[in-house]
């Protein structure tokens, strides 16, 4: 078993001397970690080699965000959610709704069990996207990996992806040596993931060695699209323009299954259980790891008082069109599921469907100068 | 110097020091000579050097300069006692290509044996940035004897403020790239301790940046002395700003001409600044109240990282030495423009900066200039080299001023 010479120097000073201020912090590791849980934690670490300090360090240097409560810490390695799961339990049930440690989370990427979601009215819904994580079982993840490590997730991704075919058939960009012609229609295409900025991920390790080993994978349609070694091993997107969320959501489905299917033939599965889901570095995305949205135009709905509200009840979240960190331009927003654990894929993505066609619906009355409260929903 | 340091290893204290590092560091903290340094356990790895090697095609910093695949292969497993590896030193340089205004260094040490567990990436590097210092051959003079200083008093009209800065960094304890908060909470703990038993013009007050009021704040501010989180990358890829604010905060005596930073870059950086051209009565505060912080500190048993090859053990190797960075803000409208002012600061062995500090330019023709060197020579001898070089400058701006020709100074000999 490795261990982390570096913790076992630290173990000479008292959990108390060591426990972090966390009095001016709001994010779920500050609610949860009690000095009797760091003591318990402080000696472990997983056989990698990763440790309680290493969890918590961007909770620590990141005491709030001005949108969102943020979980504050984050996972090294697979076996992190085991040898820390005193801390990271409490923390998964806070933000996924209550899970207990005990409960079992289901996985369903057949797309034919979505109802509907092919007739979002595109005149107010601009384009569809469903992303989510994978890990690479038996590597580290990026807070955590060596450059070794990361450079050949990058190899056996590339290698995968290149097996792909019909639709499905692309070309790999690495960050390090892309032409300027290529990066300019990257960012044209909107695709370009850049050295993160957020202080969320840069205090947690995740930009070392930036650009080496990073990239971005697309097919030629320009709709199916990989990140390679940004904030997850791999970043699965499938998007269109307009509201067709059922055939971007068929595509999504398709294509991950390819992908894991080939990465199963090199001997290389997902991180994966049937507790946790899809293991990903933020506690945030476990489960499926899916965010589905669209940017739906609301001006009218959004300053209704009771958008939280409903929201809320139909179990989606906004974000402005600019992602996480951003606030909405001109009544557009991204409106997507709030869940990621204790739900399928499935269901997931049927809540969006279902409650972007409400709110269409509701914007609609409201531009007509009709009451919606009959329509507000019950909670889901 | 050495004796002193020889007297204090004996005190009870020192048995404290020396369970805290572990066994594996007593040989190096006694004997304070690099060769006994001991590294500790290899570090577990997966991969072979060459499938970890850094990819530094792009780069321009002094470590990317230095690491070769070989140096890189024989380092890569090692760590210093405390558990600090090679890839943690290098983690900057491999995060920052380089800088605009200047070669950075591109590595940063973790704790005192970091200079001598990785001293075949670092002795080279030393050597480039110290211009050609050979720390396995030469040794360091350390002189904070002020009254050798001579014509220390600048004229007014030209030099706006003087500023002598320099770092300590408390031995026993790892730098703030690998401190955990036990340690840097320590340092705090030591220093302001030692700081409350200065007096006279000396006489103080610490602030604390998790407690200060928003009154003190903004006073703070309006002095020019709150230092903030760091921003630049430089020292944030190096982990120097976890856990801010915690245990970071500013000290400074009540006539606000002597200032201590703790945690920042470094465990305390010690300044002392006035208006005007006074830098001889800068210089006199600036040893007066270091040795009399040394002088505290060790009264508990504590002393400062310093060794006789490389004098005062700092975070970043181009503070070694001296640590000592003296200073004025002086105004050279017409020097400024002439074609030769870059020969003329690279021969009198000085650089400037912009008002704002190393990462920025110069604002009108107001210029930060200070000592290129700090290491192989004393800090008298560097702040002698200020005062001759920005009086030298001044008679040029003066002769300029009355349509004379100015020279440039002949190259110092030996560089």
């Amino acid at each position: 078993m490795a261990k982390n010479c570096h913790n076992d120097y630290k173990m000479k000073f008292s959990g108390d001397e060591e426990f972090p201020d966390l009095s001016l912090h709001n994010n779920h590791m500050a609610k949860v970690l009690t000095k009797d849980i760091y003591n318990k934690l402080r000696g472990k670490s997983t056989p990698s080699g990763f440790t309680v300090d290493d969890i918590i360090q961007t909770g620590v240097d990141n005491p709030g965000h001005p949108f969102i409560m943020t979980v504050g810490c984050v996972a090294g390695d697979e076996e992190s959610y085991e040898v820390f799961k005193d801390l990271l339990d409490p923390i998964i049930s806070d933000r996924h709704s209550g899970y207990k440690p005990t409960d079992k989370h289901r996985t369903d990427l057949n797309f034919e069990n979505l109802k509907g979601g092919d007739d979002l009215d595109p005149a107010y819904v601009l384009s569809s996207r469903v992303r989510t994580g994978r890990s690479i079982k038996g590597f580290t993840l990026p807070p955590h990996n060596s450059r070794g490590e990361r450079r050949t997730i990058e190899k056996l991704s590339i290698e995968a992806l290149a097996t792909l075919s019909g639709e499905f058939k692309g070309k790999y960009y690495p960050l390090n040596g892309m032409t300027d012609k290529e990066q300019d229609q990257l960012i044209n295409d909107h695709f370009l993931f850049d050295k993160p900025v957020s202080t969320l991920l840069t205090c947690a390790g995740m930009a070392r060695d930036w650009p080496d080993a990073r990239g971005i994978w697309h097919n030629d349609a320009k709709t199916f699209l990989v990140w390679v070694n940004e904030e997850d091993h791999l970043r699965v997107i499938s998007m269109q323009q307009g509201g067709n969320m059922k055939e971007v959501f068929k595509r999504f489905c398709t294509g991950l299954l390819k992908i894991e299917e080939t990465f199963k033939k090199h001997n290389h599965g997902f991180m994966w259980n049937e507790h946790l889901g899809y293991v990903l570095t933020c506690p945030s995305n476990l489960g499926t790891g899916l965010r589905g949205g669209v940017h739906v135009k609301l001006p009218k709905l959004s300053t209704h008082a009771k958008f939280g509200e409903i929201l809320t009840r139909l179990r989606l979240q906004k974000r402005g069109t600019g992602g996480v960190d951003t606030a909405s331009v001109g009544g557009v927003f991204d409106i997507s599921n709030a869940d990621r654990l204790g739900s399928s894929e499935v269901d997931q993505v049927q809540m969006v469907v279902d409650g972007v066609k409400l709110m269409v619906a509701m914007e609609k009355k409201l531009e007509k100068s009709e009451s919606i409260d009959d329509m507000i929903p019950a909670q889901k | 110097m050495a004796s002193n340091f020889y007297r204090i290893l004996s005190s009870k204290r020192n048995v404290g020091i020396l369970s805290l590092v572990g066994a594996g560091s007593i040989t190096g903290a006694v004997l304070l000579r690099r060769e006994h340094v001991t590294a500790s356990a290899h570090v577990r790895r997966t991969y072979p050097a060459s499938a970890e090697y850094p990819d530094l095609r792009q780069h321009n910093n002094c470590m990317a300069s230095h690491l070769t695949p070989a140096i890189y292969a024989k380092l890569c497993d090692k760590s210093t006692p405390n558990g600090y590896t090679l890839d943690q030193a290098i983690q900057t340089g491999v995060d920052n290509p380089g800088h605009p205004f200047i070669k950075t260094v591109g590595m940063v040490a973790g704790d005192e044996e970091t200079y001598e567990v990785f001293a075949d990436l670092l002795d080279p590097i030393i050597r480039e940035r110290h211009n050609g210092y050979d720390c396995r051959t030469m040794t360091h003079p350390t002189d904070l004897d002020s009254s050798k200083l001579h014509s220390g008093r600048f004229d007014d009209r030209y030099v706006l403020s003087s500023r002598v800065r320099t770092g300590r960094s408390i031995r026993g304890l790892s730098l703030p790239p690998a401190c955990t908060r036990a340690e840097r909470r320590e340092v705090e703990r030591v220093t302001v301790d030692a700081l409350a038993g200065l007096s006279g013009d000396l006489a103080g007050k610490y602030y604390s940046l998790t407690q200060m009021t928003d009154a003190e704040q903004q006073q703070l501010i309006d002095d020019h002395f709150l230092f903030d989180k760091p921003v630049s990358p430089l020292l944030t890829c190096a982990g120097m700003a976890r856990d801010w604010p915690d245990a970071r905060g500013i000290w400074h005596n009540n006539e606000k001409t002597f200032l201590v930073w703790i945690n920042e870059e470094d465990h305390t950086r010690v300044i002392s600044m006035e208006k005007g051209g006074n830098m001889k009565r800068v210089f006199d505060r600036f040893c007066t109240g270091l040795k009399e912080v040394e002088r505290m500190i060790q009264e508990k048993g504590w002393e400062f990282m310093w060794n006789e090859k490389l004098g005062y053990i700092l975070t970043c190797p181009s503070n070694l030495g001296t640590g000592l960075r003296a200073g004025v803000h002086v105004n050279l409208p017409r020097l400024s423009k002439d074609p030769r002012f870059s020969k003329i600061l690279d021969n009198l062995r000085l650089q400037k900066r912009g008002t704002g500090g190393v990462d920025t330019a110069a604002v009108g023709s107001t210029f930060d200039i200070s000592n290129l060197d700090r290491l192989g020579q004393s800090e008298v001898q560097l702040v002698q080299t200020v005062v001759d070089g920005v009086n030298y400058l001044i008679e040029c701006e003066k002769k300029l001023e009355k349509g004379q020709d100015i020279k440039v100074p002949a190259s110092p000999k030996g560089n």
